[in-house]
């Protein structure tokens, strides 16, 4: 048992800092759930991308760098302790492009990876309804057979960065007469600019267009744009989730750096007779080491050849919470004017709800891993 | 990076546990609490044999270690199986005294070694003073008592400078968990070391049983967690097995978590510990220790309340668990002293 890394580890590591050194903007740019702020988040996601460090993980051929998952593991390190801008293109790169890797026609990744790693096509999700949430295979968006194509009607909503978004992806109900609700789902991909498209920005909390309600009226999909068997598209969409290659792994760079940001405040701030708050500041860094630690130990798992499967609910569960945590710490340190750690409260406050609720999380845990009977959810 | 147990330390753990069931270590724990040792040092000589406080040691003294990720592995069992004794205190006094005989100062070593290393004698040690960390120094250890002195041959005092045996201890007092009897030690004795000897063997000790601990929390949790998972599948009202509820299913899955992200904590201290007492060790025991600690103790309320009045018993195996997750969470200091040590060692 061991946490050591190979030289050539080692050394990817260190070239993604010597980049990221070099490149990360001394000021950080603005809130990317703003117009101005996306923009300037899509044209950072153009100079990762030109240096090849906007999807490491992928194929060289696509504009990555063929990394393994220890070292785009180590790499997230390195871009969140740099203080480097959050990632527009996320919801592409971490659910998208695993689909299209395991489910897409060599057409299609050709065609769509490589403009989504130069941040030229940003995506977003279209999964929930109004009437789907938790349960979504009770959608009601149906994609109706065309000529060459599909024709797609309905409303999505909650669509995390649509306001500003290039295309969306998501599943529709393709037959209406499928025996059970998630068979008959097909997973399409559509411009936000189509004809028939409407998308309705939707403030969050504190006002930004972070997400968006769509409407489909009669929007026209070519066969192009359908990712794998039409009716197969909740088993194609489930298994991004829990993707084994690791590129849908929250990783836990971004937590360690949080925790750091919070003790240089503890320490340039903090009150040292407040040991009650001094014992959150504590729980930041030992929540984030936990959670590096549990990730090392997965893909060490992995490695060996073992599947995580439902241990991906844990995983959300534990760091959707610790965030808020983290971030509650630092208010109560710091005060509550707008700034970072206001932006990063409010993003941190989503995170028990999107990706399945934590309750459904709970659900799983109680049920596939600890044998726990089914009940009324 | 494999940051994963061998085929070697999962055999280890299941041979523990295949022991430690056959053992009947519940009757040892409370044959142990009603002062009769007995049954319970025979479950002693068992881990000797099996090669547990050699872990600790290194070769030159009857050891194979020191070993902290096998160790981590061994403290796992035996807080599953809630095994009675000093254990943590014995380990932690072999890695005392085998920091000494680094130091120079051999002796001590090798008159008490053997015996601690085999499991024909067991040790227990209190810390005190400022001396014992490079923290504030207060509070660690059993406050400053001794547990299960009565059943110990080797009494250590550490701290202040020095490192003493004590030449006896006064009367046991119960605690809360029946099976931690805890006395003071008495003053005066054959000192062993003294000055910065001392200062760092008794540093080294904490780190052990910091590790100990922490493992230990990590086991009495999960045997928490298993009981009370099987007693909810098992136990039926309103027409549906109690754990098909939803609010008995998301309290059980808290459980998990806390001693799932728990449990990585304790292997990374014992892999940090392993590679030398750097900074990242300080910080890594520290989380673990909270970590494991609270995790247990969340375990232990979550079991106590799905178990009902059940739970509630003496009588039921379940409160030689419930009693010592909270005893074990206090122990070698609190969760308070173990989070100002986190704030304080870690880079920022």
């Amino acid at each position: 048992m061991d946490l050591d890394f190979t030289a050539a580890h080692e050394e990817f590591a260190r070239r993604a800092r010597a980049w990221l050194a070099a490149h990360v903007p001394p000021r950080p740019l603005p809130s990317l759930e703003t117009e101005e702020g996306f923009a300037a988040h899509r044209d950072w996601e153009g100079e990762l991308a030109a240096d090849r460090w906007s999807v490491v993980s992928w194929p060289e051929e696509y504009g990555g760098r063929g990394a393994g998952i220890v070292e785009w593991l180590l790499f997230e390190e390195e871009y969140w302790a740099a203080g480097a801008p959050g990632r527009v293109s996320q919801n592409g790169i971490s659910l998208l492009a695993p689909t299209l890797f395991d489910f897409g026609t060599p057409e299609q990744r050709a065609r769509l990876l490589p403009p989504m790693a130069r941040g030229e096509t940003i995506w977003a999700q279209a999964w929930s309804e109004p009437e789907a949430g938790s349960d979504l295979a009770s959608l009601r968006a149906t994609a109706r057979r065309a000529c060459g194509g599909w024709v797609l009607n309905g409303q999505k909503t909650w669509s995390s960065r649509a306001a500003f978004a290039d295309r969306a992806f998501g599943l529709f109900r393709s037959d209406p007469t499928a025996d059970r609700p998630h068979r008959g789902l097909t997973y399409l991909m559509f411009p936000l600019d189509a004809d028939g498209v409407t998308v309705r920005p939707i403030g969050r909390l504190d006002g930004k267009p972070a997400f968006a309600e769509l409407f489909l009226d009669d929007v026209f999909v070519p066969d192009d744009d359908v990712i794998g068997e039409p009716g197969h598209g909740w088993r194609i969409a489930m298994s991004a989730t829990g993707d084994e290659r690791g590129l849908t792994l929250r990783p836990p760079g971004r937590f360690l750096a949080t925790a750091g940001r919070l003790v240089r405040e503890w320490r340039a701030h903090g009150d040292p007779s407040d040991t009650a708050l001094r014992d959150r500041v504590a729980d930041a860094v030992i929540g984030a080491r936990a959670y590096q630690l549990f990730t090392w130990a997965g893909v060490a798992r992995g490695a060996a050849g073992e599947s995580l499967g439902a241990e991906s609910s844990l995983n959300k569960v534990f760091w959707s919470e610790h965030d808020i945590a983290v971030h509650e710490t630092a208010l109560d340190l710091l005060g509550t004017e707008c700034g970072e750690w206001t932006e990063g409260y409010v993003f941190a406050l989503a995170g028990p709800i999107y990706a399945g609720t934590n309750e459904i999380q709970r659900d799983l845990v109680a049920e596939r891993l600890l044998g726990l009977p089914k009940g009324r959810r | 990076m494999r940051f994963l147990l061998d085929d070697e330390q999962r055999a280890f753990a299941r041979s523990l546990d295949g022991m430690l069931t056959a053992a009947g270590t519940p009757a040892a724990a409370r044959a142990w609490a009603a002062g009769e040792h007995a049954p319970g040092l025979a479950v002693w000589r068992g881990l000797g044999a099996a090669g547990v406080f050699a872990l600790a040691a290194p070769e030159e003294h009857a050891g194979v270690g020191p070993l902290p990720v096998e160790t981590a592995v061994a403290f796992v069992e035996l807080g599953r199986h809630a095994v009675p004794g000093p254990l943590v205190e014995t380990v932690a006094s072999v890695t005392l005294l085998s920091r000494l005989a680094e130091l120079g100062v051999p002796d001590p070593a090798k008159r008490l070694l053997p015996g601690l290393v085999d499991g024909s004698a067991a040790a227990t040690l209190t810390l005190t003073g400022t001396s014992t960390s490079t923290s504030t120094g207060t509070g660690t250890g059993t406050g400053t008592r001794a547990l299960d002195a009565d059943a110990a041959t080797v009494l250590l005092a550490a701290g202040d400078g020095e490192v003493r045996l004590a030449p006896g201890h006064t009367d046991p007092r119960a605690s809360l968990d029946p099976a931690r009897r805890s006395a003071a030690l008495l003053p005066g004795g054959e000192r062993l070391a003294s000055g910065t000897h001392a200062d760092a063997a008794t540093r080294r000790a904490l780190d052990w049983a910091a590790l100990a601990t922490a493992a230990q929390c990590l086991g009495v949790g999960y045997a928490l967690l298993d009981r009370t998972v099987a007693y909810v599948r098992g136990r039926t009202q309103f027409g549906a097995p109690v754990g098909s509820f939803q609010a008995v299913k998301h309290r059980l899955a808290d459980v998990l978590v806390g001693l799932a992200f728990a449990r990585p904590l304790v292997f990374g201290a014992a892999v940090s510990l392993a590679g030398g007492g750097d900074r990242q060790a300080e910080v890594d025991l520290a989380a673990a220790k909270v970590a494991a600690g609270d995790a247990a103790h969340h375990a232990a309320r979550a079991a106590l309340q799905l178990h009902g009045a059940l739970g509630y018993t003496a009588e039921y195996d379940l409160s030689l668990w419930l009693l010592k997750a909270r005893a074990l969470r206090g122990a070698w200091g609190g969760a308070g002293e173990w989070r100002g040590r986190v704030v304080r060692a870690v880079g920022g």
